[in-house]
C-alpha cells in the first residue's frame, strides 16, 4: 500500500497536497541536500562492505596486494580461483550442507511448536494464558551468551556434543519465542467469527486449526519460517561451542576457524567463503523482502 | 443386509467421535498445544539458566564435576583486571554503539519516510547488513581494517592525502575499540531504521498538517509530534538493541578475539575464552552470570524510562 502511494506521489495531486510544505522550505535544491545526499551516503556506507567482499573474492592474489599498480576498486582480470579452492580443496560444500540441514530442521521444529503454542495462547483462551505469553516473551530476552556454558555441559551429558542435534535442539530457544509472538499477532488479525461459524457447523478444534486458521495465517507462517531460517543460518556462539570436528561445523564457524590458519590470511578465499555463505540468505531475502519487513516490525510492535 | 450396514456405519461413526471428543476437551488440548514450546523452553532455556547460576558458585571444569565453593569465583574475578576491563568495555561498547545506532537509524528512518522513488528497493537494500550472517560481514570488516591493505587507509592516505601513515585499526587498544564499535553500528543501523520507520508510518499525517497550520517549524514538529509518538516503539527497540549489544559475541570474536592484550574483550567473549577453550566452566559461568544484573538494569531503565505512556499506542494494556 505505502509503496503504491509513494509511487503515485509524483502525480499532480500529490504535489498539490504537498504544496504548503513546498512553499515553506522544500525547494528542490534543499531537498537534494537534506534528503538525497545523506541517503546516498547511507546506502554507500551500508553497501560498501558487500561490494568490497565481492571485489576481493574475484581478484587474483597479485592484484589483491598491490594497490599501486592496480586500482583497488576494480578487478582487471577476474578469477574464480578462490571459489574453486574453496569448493574443491576444503570441506566447504559439506559445511554448507550441514548449515542448511540444521537451519531447516530447527526452523520446522520451532514452527511446529510455535504454531501450537500461539494458537493455544491466542485462541483457546485458558486461564493464565497471558502469563504463558509473557513468559515466552521474556524467554526472548535471555541472550545466548548467558546460556552457552550451561548448555554446553548439558549437551555433553546428553551425548549430543559434536552432532547436528545439539544445534537443532538448542536453536529453538531463541526461535520459538520469536515465532510464537509473531504468530500470536497473526492469529489476532484473523476474525474469530470464522472459527465460531466452523464450531457451530460441528468442526472440531483440530479441524479449525488445520483447515481455517492455518491457511489464513500462511503469510505469518512464511514470515516466521524465513526469519527462523535466517536466524539459524547466522547463529554463531552455539555452533562454536558445541561442535568440534571440522566436517560438522556450520559455515560461519568453519570460515573463521578452518580457513583462518597460520599467520598469512588468505583474504581471497575468506571473502569468497563469506560471499558464498551469505548468498543463500540473500537470495531467500530477495524473494521475501516484504515478509522480512513485516515480521521484523510486527514482532517489535506486538 | 441393510441392518448390518447400519450397524457398521454406526460403529465407524462412534469410534472417531470418542477420540475427537478427547481432543476437543479443552484442558488436554491446551496442554498438548503448549507442550512442545514450553517443554523446549523449559529444558533448553530455563533449566540451563538455573544451571548456569549454580555453576557460577562451583569449581566445575571441563571433564570434572564441581562442588559448591560459594562466592569464590566472584571474589577471584573482582581482583582480576581483565574482568574489570571487560566490564568497562561492555558498558562503553553498548553505550557508544547504542547512541550511534539510534542517532543514525532515526535519521535514516526519517529520510526513508519521505516520498522517494524506488522506496521499496531502497528499504530492501538498507536491511541487507542485518540479514547477512554477522560473522561473515565481520570478516569483511576485518579485511577493511587490515593494517597493510585497508581500503579506508588507502582512500585517506593515497587518494585524499589527508594522512601520511596508514591507520593501525586493530593494533592498539583504543583504535581497536572504536573500530569494533563502528562495525557494530554499521550492522545495527538497518534494524533500528526499519523498526522506527514502521513506527513513523503509524503517525497520522493530519497531526503534522495541524501543526503546520499553527505555524510550527520543522524542528518543533519533530520534537513535539514525532518524538513523543515514537517513544513507545523506541523504548522496545532500544531494550532489544541494548540487550543484544551488551551480550554481543560474534563481532568481537571474529575481528579481534579480545585482543590486543585483552583490551577489547566483552564479557561474553571473556566468558567464552575462560569457559570453553580455557576449560574453566565455572569461571566462565560466573562471568556470564555477572552480565545478568546489567541486563536487568538496562531493561528496566529503558522500559520504565520511556514506555510508561502506554495510551499513546492507542490500544489497551495488552
Amino acid at each position: 500500500m505505502t509503496e503504491a502511494t509513494a509511487a503515485a506521489s509524483d502525480g499532480p495531486e500529490a504535489r498539490a497536497a504537498l504544496a504548503p510544505e513546498l512553499m515553506t522550505w522544500d525547494s528542490k535544491a534543499r531537498r537534494v541536500v537534506t534528503l538525497y545526499v545523506p541517503l546516498a551516503c547511507f546506502l554507500i556506507i551500508l553497501l560498501f562492505p558487500f561490494y568490497w567482499m565481492a571485489v576481493t573474492a574475484f581478484k587474483p592474489n597479485a592484484e589483491l596486494y598491490d594497490y599501486k599498480q592496480y586500482n583497488p576498486f576494480w578487478i582487471s582480470s577476474p578469477t574464480i580461483a578462490h571459489i574453486k579452492h574453496l569448493l574443491f580443496n576444503t570441506s566447504y560444500p559439506r559445511w554448507l550442507w550441514t548449515t542448511m540441514l540444521v537451519a531447516i530442521a530447527s526452523t520446522f521444529l520451532s514452527l511446529f511448536a510455535s504454531v501450537l503454542a500461539a494458537y493455544a495462547i491466542q485462541r483457546l483462551r485458558f486461564k493464565g494464558s497471558q502469563y504463558v505469553g509473557l513468559g515466552i516473551y521474556l524467554a526472548y530476552l535471555v541472550p545466548p551468551s548467558i546460556l552457552f556454558i550451561p548448555l554446553a555441559t548439558m549437551v555433553f551429558r546428553l551425548g549430543l556434543f559434536d552432532t547436528p542435534f545439539a544445534l537443532i535442539l538448542t536453536y529453538p530457544t531463541f526461535l520459538v519465542p520469536f515465532c510464537t509472538w509473531l504468530l500470536i499477532g497473526y492469529f489476532k488479525s484473523i476474525p474469530y467469527e470464522l472459527e465460531e461459524c466452523a464450531l457451530i457447523d460441528g468442526a472440531t478444534r483440530l479441524q479449525i486449526l488445520t483447515q481455517i486458521t492455518l491457511p489464513l495465517a500462511v503469510p505469518g507462517l512464511i514470515s516466521a519460517g524465513i526469519f527462523s531460517f535466517t536466524l539459524s543460518w547466522n547463529e554463531f556462539i552455539y555452533a562454536l561451542a558445541f561442535i568440534q570436528s571440522s566436517e560438522s561445523k556450520t559455515v560461519p564457524v568453519a570460515i573463521l576457524t578452518e580457513l583462518v590458519s597460520g599467520d598469512v590470511y588468505q583474504w581471497g578465499a575468506l571473502m569468497a567463503g563469506s560471499l558464498l555463505g551469505s548468498l543463500p540468505v540473500a537470495i531467500f531475502y530477495s524473494f521475501f523482502v516484504d515478509y522480512y519487513v513485516s515480521s521484523l516490525t510486527g514482532a517489535v510492535k506486538e | 443386509m441393510s441392518a448390518t450396514a447400519t450397524a457398521a456405519w454406526k460403529n465407524v461413526r462412534q469410534e472417531p467421535s470418542w477420540l475427537v471428543r478427547l481432543f476437543d476437551w479443552k484442558p488436554l488440548l491446551v496442554f498438548l498445544c503448549l507442550l512442545p514450546a514450553v517443554g523446549l523452553l523449559l529444558v533448553f532455556l530455563t533449566y540451563p539458566l538455573g544451571l548456569g547460576i549454580w555453576l557460577a558458585f562451583t569449581d566445575t571444569m571441563i571433564g570434572r564435576g564441581g562442588s559448591w565453593v560459594g562466592l569464590e569465583n566472584f571474589e577471584y574475578l573482582a581482583e582480576d583486571p581483565v574482568f574489570w576491563n571487560a566490564v568497562f568495555y561492555s558498558v562503553f561498547y553498548t553505550a557508544v554503539a547504542t547512541v550511534g545506532k539510534f542517532a543514525l537509524g532515526l535519521w535514516l528512518a526519517l529520510l526513508l519516510n519521505q516520498h522517494l522513488p524506488f522506496k521499496s528497493l531502497i528499504r530492501a537494500i538498507v536491511l541487507l547488513p542485518w540479514i547477512t550472517p554477522t560473522v561473515l560481514s565481520a570478516i569483511a570488516f576485518w579485511w577493511i581494517y587490515d593494517p597493510q591493505f585497508s581500503i579506508v587507509s588507502y582512500i585517506v592516505v593515497d587518494v585524499l592525502g589527508l594522512r601520511t601513515t596508514y591507520f593501525d585499526f586493530l593494533g592498539s587498544a583504543w583504535p581497536a575499540r572504536y573500530s569494533l564499535i563502528a562495525a557494530n553500528i554499521w550492522r545495527g543501523i538497518p534494524f533500528v531504521a526499519i523498526c522506527l520507520l514502521a513506527g513513523l508510518q503509524t503517525i497520522s499525517p493530519s497531526l503534522y498538517e495541524a501543526a503546520l497550520l499553527d505555524g510550527a517549524t520543522a524542528w518543533q514538529r519533530f520534537t513535539q509530534i514525532t518524538v513523543p509518538l515514537l517513544m513507545p516503539i523506541l523504548a522496545i527497540v532500544m531494550t532489544f538493541s541494548i540487550i543484544f549489544t551488551f551480550t554481543d559475541f560474534q563481532l568481537v570474536y571474529a575481528i579481534t578475539r579480545g585482543g590486543p592484550v585483552n583490551s577489547t574483550h566483552l564479557m561474553a567473549t571473556l566468558a567464552f575464552q575462560r569457559g570453553i577453550p580455557g576449560g574453566q566452566l565455572a569461571e566462565g559461568a560466573a562471568i556470564a552470570v555477572a552480565m545478568i544484573p546489567f541486563l536487568v538494569f538496562a531493561t528496566l531503565f529503558t522500559y520504565f524510562g520511556m514506555a510508561r505512556r502506554k495510551w499513546q499506542q492507542g490500544e489497551g494494556n495488552d
